[in-house]
């Protein structure tokens, strides 16, 4: 694909057969029988190019990925699997398949049920991946109404998570497994459970545990060094639980900033630090900071920021295409940086990202909406999970109706609360809805506290 | 031997109030805009019923363990089947229970 040779990186830097990739139902799983896995999968994948791989066992997945690898497949990572997404996905990828896990599995795509595997021992080599591989195309929901692809190479994924694991101290020669609440599929979890796991010769938890009981309990079950992947939303409802929480050697929060207070309130219940990442998915992961200690980020090694005409822009590295960063940012010395929030048209809600711009599409676009809005509302709270609020003109459709249209277009989590019914929205003489007059109508119609 | 009139089973009538309370909790931990008492008990919580979430479940998850004593785990199959109505919460509540 490219004309000049490039180097080939290891699909897992584990320095022997037996080191542990993973620990499945309460046994850890070798990289030998990893890799005898993945060789038998690759058996059994369809011809299609393009994989849309969803299973919730985070072992299958990390199989499904290693075999769409070695057979040059490109997995499609969406940001939600509704009915709309993965119509627009057959319309970007028209051979991609649906590795999946679960029974039944209601995605409407040809269909490759993951398979029972018997132990097995492999003994070959470490597939070697070309870095400029195309491995993943990862999709944000953009402006518009169509989700935006980008490109991940294994190279620049390799160089990111070796990055990650160099900042976070995480090394094969110590060996540590990580417990994450965060899927695989979504960016954060790709790179810091899967990715790390394998490149920082680590292993991975294959569930995910959703209960701060299933949290404590995963942890407990495992050997030193044990790292918790979360979100500020579930670390919140960790420490809430009246729970004695097992010590931890590390705690890695992403997806939306975490507050100081409750950044040291983890480091004292966990015994351990509490690292958090920033990052987005068209950049991945660029800096970290500890949140106890200081409010500033640090920067990866050899990631740039450049202020131009006020818009920051992130190069260098691994970041492959300049980017500009759609955050408030306020860079303080050489390679810190303060974060000030986000612009006016991301939302991100419990780590899920969207626009305003995208969600607004969707809305209108569903046969008799007339005229509509999202907007977030003014009460947003730090570690605590705020919703969208809508408003609508739609005189034909009822709440019910219009809620079903919606669910089929947007991800759950981004489904208004509450949804309202006006006659006209608030538009301005050159047509914007500013927001101030979204919140008065909100407060007439009776929608919430503010 | 008495000759009071028959009365429901005192298990049906503490269930029943049970699960008005449990309402009141999703209600409230959710700041819901409607009564408890208008919740149906076989609705569907999730999807087109309530249309709950799992951040909803979390958050749910997190008072009705406080407030009745016990930890709720997802690594049974059951996690979909205690949360799939109103009346299915109120019975492994019920059945849960420390305090």
């Amino acid at each position: 694909m490219t004309p000049h040779t490039s180097a080939a990186l290891p699909l897992l830097t584990h320095r022997t057969l037996t080191a542990t990739v993973a620990w499945r139902e309460g046994c850890p799983i070798t990289v030998g029988q990893f890799l005898a896995d993945v060789y038998r999968l690759v058996r059994l994948l369809p011809a299609g190019a393009h994989v849309l791989n969803v299973c919730a066992d985070r072992y299958r997945f990390t199989v499904g990925l290693a075999a769409s690898l070695v057979s040059g497949k490109v997995s499609l990572l969406p940001s939600t699997h509704t009915p709309e997404t993965v119509r627009q996905l057959v319309a970007f990828a028209p051979d991609a398949f649906c590795l999946t896990d679960s029974q039944p599995c209601d995605i409407d795509l040809p269909q490759c049920h993951f398979p029972e595997l018997p132990p097995a021992e492999h003994a070959g080599e470490v597939p070697l991946i070309d870095a400029d591989q195309l491995v993943a195309y990862v999709f944000t929901s953009g402006s518009t109404g169509s989700p935006v692809p980008h490109r991940k190479t294994w190279g620049a994924l390799v160089r990111n998570v070796a990055a990650e694991a160099d900042r976070l101290g995480l090394h094969a020669s110590d060996p540590f497994t990580l417990v994450g609440t965060v899927p695989p599929q979504h960016m954060y979890g790709f790179e810091s459970t899967v990715l790390l796991a394998l490149q920082g010769g680590g292993a991975m938890w294959a569930g995910r545990p959703f209960y701060p009981a299933d949290i404590a309990a995963a942890l407990a079950a495992l050997p030193r060094r044990r790292v918790l992947v979360s979100t500020p939303f579930h670390i919140r409802a960790l420490l809430a639980a009246d729970l004695a929480l097992p010590a931890a050697d590390l705690v890695v929060s992403a997806t939306a900033p975490l507050s100081g207070n409750l950044a040291v309130e983890t480091e004292a219940r966990m015994q351990c630090p509490l690292m958090e990442i920033y990052g987005c998915t068209e950049t991945g992961q660029t800096a970290t900071r500890r949140t106890a200690q200081t409010a500033e980020w640090q920067l990866f090694r050899d990631v740039c920021l450049s202020v131009e005409d006020g818009e920051v822009w992130a190069h260098g590295g691994h970041v492959e295409q300049r980017t500009m960063l759609s955050d408030i940012i306020e860079p303080t010395q050489d390679d810190r940086f303060l974060l000030h929030g986000r612009s006016a048209d991301l939302v991100n809600i419990a780590g899920k990202r969207s626009s305003l711009g995208y969600l607004n599409h969707q809305l209108n676009a569903i046969p008799g909406v007339l005229d509509g809005s999202f907007f977030m509302p003014d009460d947003e709270q730090a570690d605590s999970v705020t919703r969208l609020v809508a408003v609508v003109v739609a005189p034909g459709l009822d709440h019910a109706a219009l809620m079903r249209a919606l669910r089929a277009r947007v991800d759950p989590l981004f489904l208004p609360r509450p949804l309202l019914f006006a006659d006209a929205l608030p538009r301005n003489a050159t047509g914007k809805l500013p927001r101030a007059a979204l919140e008065e109508l909100r407060r007439q119609l009776g929608g919430g506290s503010a | 031997m008495t000759d009071r009139a028959p009365t429901p089973s005192p298990a049906a009538d503490t269930l029943d109030a049970l699960r008005l309370e449990v309402a009141a909790i999703i209600v409230e931990a959710l700041n819901l805009d409607l009564a408890p008492e208008s919740i149906p008990a076989d609705d569907s919580l999730f999807g087109e019923g309530l249309g709950l979430d799992s951040i909803d479940i979390l958050e749910v998850a997190l008072v009705v363990s406080k407030r009745y004593g016990f930890q709720l785990r997802a690594d049974n199959e059951d996690n979909v089947k205690i949360f799939r109505s109103l009346r299915s919460l109120t019975e492994y509540i019920a059945a849960h229970r420390t305090a």
